[in-house]
């Protein structure tokens, strides 16, 4: 997993931190009301860091989440990741920066169920140039690295929670992203599940040097990360460094 | 190419729905087939019909006859090249759900107006020399097995022999082919001098004249000089080109373009509802999994094309082997055993077949394409 993105040459490593918030506000409308959801955040993740956003249901952290992946846009304030600010790109260059750097675990997997665990795996490479045979080479490289390349063919509803979880696991990291961002990944696992997941995040980090943000309520996931930020109504309470 | 497999497995998401939706499609293009080929049917021989030739007939009606004479005036006439005759014999071989045209015409000069109807030297040699020789087309010779040198008994309907019987009796001495597709190839052309020497009554007369102009351009200023001529007769006549009499021939059932457009119409639109339900559906279900693509990078344009290839492979391949399906049966015959002249399909029809089907493709996946290609990332990850 140190090996260059498939399809982009190497990200040279950012002079300042490698994800950057600064005075961000986001609110919604709901008819005449205005919904804050996040209020003067200020965040710096450094290369190599795993992190844990942590707060309530309603507390902004997914939607900061969606922000730094570039989801979704501030209403005020800068978003720079890999010293490229993304909150003034277009929807086609915000799907193209996406593509290169970030990779994405999700709380419910978000599997396609119709295909197998290694045709989903290679659904972010289907936007780079690799052939067929280069695609193939990373998505077993990647199922691999998360233990399940002897469940290529198998299709999601014939794997585990944790399985299904590991695969997504492969497909966020197999173009090999910048950031690797994970909302409440362990969410729906029971314990043993969540843990296997947990240690392969670590080990992403520790051993493959992934810079990892992570969404979750749960202290005992959070307790992985090398540091944790807690938010609590839109706003950075505190920051608990291990 | 690479995205084939994506396209197939989203296909295959629900079969019993995707097949239903499929048999649908195909279904309707079976109909678009064969009423193109009824179509053609009914216009038979308008496509094919001479620019230079006129249709005459009795200016009352075609059951009425003309005098034989009349051939040797027009042919006087400025404009015209050459003139012949035709009559309706409307007799029946053993059955008379056996229906095929039989008329005896004058043998040279009906060949050389009508060059459509290839027949070998040989044969066109022994029609000249056998007086109850006969020729008929392959349609008709295939579908009785006949063969040269089978004697072929018609029963009349209308012409009644000398000696009071009804019983013809002809010799097939050619079988013609057509030079088009759509030429005629179902007729029974039998020898005049032997009918005008055998039948009981209506000596010296004959159904209609078929004239060759020598100026296409003129055909019109011709027609209306044949009819000056025999103006104020006891047999007016009614001079028109061939493609216009056998345009109103085929009206005589109604307008058959507008009545095949309006059941293509209703077909069409029911389908769209169809087709276009089962998309708009299909895409509802997957509305995470497309915010999933596109969170990963999926550009707008790129949804848009995905869920419009995946509507249109299905109609592309439900358009293709209704088509299929089509060609193959109509190839097998005329469902209504020879009442129509000629029935096949088209490749003009069966190319606008595809381009229909690729237009209900887009049409059916305009709407859920939209919306895929609208759809907010954050929003549509919340629905999982």
């Amino acid at each position: 997993m140190t090996s260059a993105p498939p399809n982009a040459p190497p990200t040279p490593p950012p002079n300042g931190p490698l994800v950057e918030v600064r005075e961000v506000e986001k609110f919604y409308r709901r008819g005449t009301e205005t919904v804050h959801v996040l209020d003067g955040i200020e965040l710096e993740v450094q290369a190599g860091e795993f992190l844990a956003l942590m707060g309530p249901s309603g507390s902004g952290k997914s939607t900061l989440l969606n922000l730094i992946g570039g989801l979704d846009r501030p209403t005020r304030g800068t978003v720079r990741v890999a010293d490229k600010r993304i909150d003034r790109l277009s929807d086609r260059q915000l799907a193209a920066w996406r593509s290169r750097h970030i990779g994405f675990v999700f709380q419910l997997y978000n599997l396609m169920p119709v295909l197998t665990a290694e045709r989903n795996v290679e659904l972010p490479l289907l936007l780079t140039r690799l052939s067929r045979a280069q695609r193939r080479r990373h998505v077993q490289l990647a199922l691999h690295v998360v233990g399940l390349a002897h469940r290529t063919r198998h299709f999601p509803p014939q794997l585990s929670g944790g399985e299904q979880q590991r695969v997504g696991i492969a497909r966020a990291i197999v173009t090999d992203p910048t950031v690797l961002l994970c909302d409440e990944p362990t969410g729906d696992l029971d314990r043993k599940s969540g843990d296997e997941v947990l240690d392969l995040l670590q080990a992403l980090n520790r051993e493959f040097g992934k810079t990892i943000i992570m969404v979750t309520h749960d202290p005992h996931a959070s307790a992985r990360a090398s540091r944790t930020v807690h938010l609590f109504k839109g706003q950075i309470l505190a920051e608990a460094p291990l | 190419m690479k995205y084939l497999h994506l396209l197939g497995s989203n296909l295959r998401r629900k079969k019993l729905r995707t097949s239903l939706t499929l048999l649908s499609i195909v279904m309707a293009f079976i109909l678009f087939g064969y009423l193109a080929a009824i179509r053609v049917g009914l216009n038979a021989g308008v496509d094919v019909a001479g620019a230079d030739r006129l249709f005459v007939r009795h200016r009352v009606s075609i059951a009425q006859l003309l005098p034989e004479s009349y051939r040797a005036r027009m042919e006087r006439i400025p404009g015209v090249a050459r003139a012949t005759h035709a009559t309706w014999f409307g007799g029946i071989y053993q059955d008379p759900k056996n229906f095929f045209p039989q008329m005896p015409v004058d043998p040279e000069p009906f060949l050389e107006l009508y060059p459509e109807y290839i027949l070998p030297p040989d044969q066109r040699r022994a029609w000249l020399h056998a007086r109850t020789g006969a020729i008929v087309g392959r349609t008709t010779a295939d579908r009785f097995g006949w063969r040269i040198g089978d004697r072929i008994p018609i029963q009349a309907t209308i012409w009644t022999k000398r000696d009071g019987s009804r019983t013809w009796e002809f010799d097939l001495v050619g079988i013609y082919d057509g030079a088009a597709r759509g030429t005629d190839t179902t007729q029974m052309f039998f020898r005049y001098d032997y009918f005008e020497e055998t039948r009981l009554f209506g000596k010296g007369q004959v159904g209609w004249f078929n004239v060759r102009v020598r100026d296409p351009e003129e055909s019109a200023e011709v027609a209306r000089r044949i009819d000056a001529e025999f103006a104020n007769s006891s047999y007016e006549t009614k001079a028109e080109t061939e493609k216009a009499f056998l345009q109103g021939w085929a009206r005589q059932i109604g307008d058959i373009g507008t009545i095949i457009k309006a059941i293509l119409s209703a077909v069409f639109f029911t389908i769209l509802l169809v087709a276009g339900n089962t998309m708009a559906q299909s895409v509802r279900e997957r509305t995470g999994e497309l915010g999933v693509l596109k969170a990963m990078g999926f550009t707008n344009g790129q949804m848009l094309g995905l869920v419009l290839a995946e509507s249109c492979f299905l109609s592309g391949l439900g358009g293709a082997l209704g088509l299929t399906a089509a060609w193959g049966l109509i190839g097998a015959g005329d469902p209504t055993q020879g009442a129509l002249a000629v029935f096949y399909l088209p490749h003009r029809d069966l190319l606008t077949g595809l381009g229909l089907a690729l237009a209900l493709g887009l049409v059916t996946g305009a709407m859920p394409a939209l919306q895929a290609m609208r759809l907010r990332i954050a929003d549509a990850l919340r629905k999982t």
